[in-house]
């Protein structure tokens, strides 16, 4: 069954879609990460405009990240503070990501841009994923090891503008969060992401959060970043198609749900791992394509009225 | 006696003439404005993109009055385009020169009742700009005209790839030697606007006088479809919130809903 989708300009399969959302929702509930930086690429390649993909799927993200953040606050693992933070430096983020993001589409360059963040970031994490669940595997045969400090001190804590973090049990500069958000809001307006993959382990390892209210607390983060940028590129370029981000949430929410109630029940070091390759694959293919002669060496641009 | 007569019977074979002659002139008067070079009209006058649109068909269908061959072109709303040529950057692909093209239609076909070469003198062709070489594309550059040239043979290639200028001429068949019709094929991406069916008659290469004929064709998105398209064009703000809001809402209901592990 076809249905046309009024702003990306095509008709698609409805079960194409209701598939993708559920893959993609299966994974990132099965592994807490990777809703957008799955699901952009995959849109992108079954024939979705890019700036339609992008656009879009921060709407879908919006959904995806609330049905998310709720189970985790039920547990009282959400830092409200610090995610008001985070959401502040998000705000700018995105909103200059936005209008980076239409200066070059005007320019011809953003296919380049987004391109170029997804090999970068895809590189890093596959590499990140496959050493994290091959470290895993090694450590479970020893025992465990010495109790650690709650975190360590470091010069990026001693900023200005320090706050009260009560949740997370620290007392540091705001300054690091608010970074850390504006730069996850920059990649959500770009390249479509949540930007969840950037602040998990930024907030692990450079603000020194507990593990345990990371998660939570990047997803409610993500809900305002994800919907800022979906008014924003509403507003500016008109490129939120809703008919296929209620498409994608709809197999999204559900296969979410499966994935997290699979997360205890599939060896979860294998799949990191194998997801870790898959995401290097992906890297690579992009890369190869960068490099090798295109196909076409002519493209049309955006058309406008005469 | 005689002589009047005759003046009365000259004047009623004068009448009769008279009479003769302007039955005869109206009668052929009457013959020229009931038979036009051409009349065609379409099946449809407007292509509606609804839900489950994946292309579709309008018959253009008329008659001549006499033999001779008809060619029918479709053309989009005109645009400007921009295309892209891209070049090595340190071992990369990137877009490096372009070149916008303005009057360029969004969708261009052409159907004729023979070989274009055959029937279409090149005069007439560039004229009417019948067949894509002969497109008034205008370059805003003042570069080379081998430069030029090379990207108004990009642009057409892409537009050709995209489905929207058909490499393939249409036929136009005959009934007989005067019914014609021909099949306008639409691809699912069809561009919305207002286009242009011009239908033209020619005989030995050259176009018959007042055998020239357009006829408007509306392209748009109806339907559910079309209304989440202008909507969010015109109100764009109250769109983005709304999506916001649909989201929300969506992934609340679905974390209550699923909230039993």
């Amino acid at each position: 069954m076809q249905i046309y989708l009024p702003i990306a300009e095509m008709s698609v399969s409805v079960f194409v879609l209701l598939g993708l959302g559920g893959a993609v929702g299966f994974l990132s509930g099965l592994f807490g990460v990777g809703g957008g930086f799955l699901m952009t690429p995959l849109l992108i390649f079954i024939g979705v405009p890019p700036p339609v993909a992008v656009a879009t799927e921060a709407n879908q993200l919006v959904a995806a990240s609330v049905s998310g953040v709720l189970a985790h606050w039920r547990r009282a693992n959400v830092d409200f503070k610090m995610g008001g933070v985070l959401l502040t430096g998000g705000f700018l983020g995105s909103s200059f990501g936005v209008w980076l993001y239409t200066e070059l589409r005007a320019i011809g360059q953003l296919d380049l841009v987004i391109t170029l963040s997804y090999v970068v970031f895809l590189g890093v994490i596959g590499s990140l994923m496959l050493a994290e669940s091959v470290r895993a595997m090694l450590r479970r045969g020893r025992p465990g090891g010495a109790a650690r400090k709650l975190h360590q001190h470091t010069w990026l804590h001693g900023l200005p503008l320090k706050m009260r973090f009560h949740k997370s049990r620290l007392y540091i500069s705001a300054v690091p969060p608010l970074a850390v958000g504006f730069f996850a809001g920059l990649l959500a307006a770009i390249m479509g992401v949540g930007g969840g993959f950037v602040m998990v382990p930024a907030m692990i390892y450079l603000l020194g959060m507990p593990t345990v209210v990371v998660v939570g607390t990047s997803l409610f983060q993500i809900i305002f970043v994800t919907a800022n940028v979906t008014f924003l590129q509403a507003v500016s370029n008109q490129t939120v198609d809703v008919i296929l981000a209620l498409l994608l949430l709809a197999g999204g929410v559900i296969g979410a749900q499966f994935g997290s109630r699979a997360t205890g029940k599939l060896p979860a070091e294998q799949l990191r791992g194998l997801l870790g390759l898959v995401v290097i694959a992906v890297c690579a293919k992009l890369v190869v394509d960068l490099v090798t002669v295109p196909e076409h060496i002519y493209s049309l641009g955006r058309v406008a009225a005469p | 006696m005689r002589v009047r007569a005759i003046s009365s019977l000259s004047a009623m074979l004068m009448l009769l003439g008279a009479a003769g002659l302007g039955a005869a002139s109206s009668v052929l008067a009457a013959s020229a404005t009931r038979t036009e070079p051409l009349v065609a009209d379409l099946s449809k006058h407007g292509v509606a993109i609804t839900t489950g649109f994946v292309g579709t068909e309008v018959v253009l269908f008329g008659a001549t009055d006499g033999k001779g061959d008809v060619v029918v072109v479709v053309r989009g709303p005109g645009e400007r385009a921009v295309v892209r040529r891209k070049d090595r950057i340190a071992g990369i692909w990137v877009n490096r020169r372009q070149m916008t093209f303005t009057g360029v239609p969004a969708f261009y076909a052409v159907a004729a009742s023979g070989p274009l070469d055959d029937i279409v003198s090149p005069a007439v062709g560039a004229r009417q700009e019948i067949g894509v070489e002969h497109l008034r594309l205008v370059a805003e550059t003042g570069a080379p005209e081998a430069e030029v040239a090379a990207f108004r043979a990009a642009l057409l290639r892409n537009k050709r790839r995209q489905g929207l200028y058909p490499a393939e001429v249409g036929k136009v068949t005959f009934l007989g030697s005067r019914l014609f019709r021909t099949e306008i094929k639409f691809p699912a991406n069809v561009p919305t606007g207002e286009y242009e069916v011009s239908v033209y008659l020619l005989r030995d290469g050259q176009e018959v006088a007042g055998g020239g004929q357009k006829t408007p064709l509306e392209v748009s998105k109806v339907g559910v479809e079309g209304e989440v398209f202008d909507f969010a064009h015109r109100n764009s703000a109250l769109y983005g919130i709304i999506a916001i809001v649909v989201a929300l809402a969506a992934g609340w209901l679905a974390g209550i809903v699923f909230r039993k592990a």
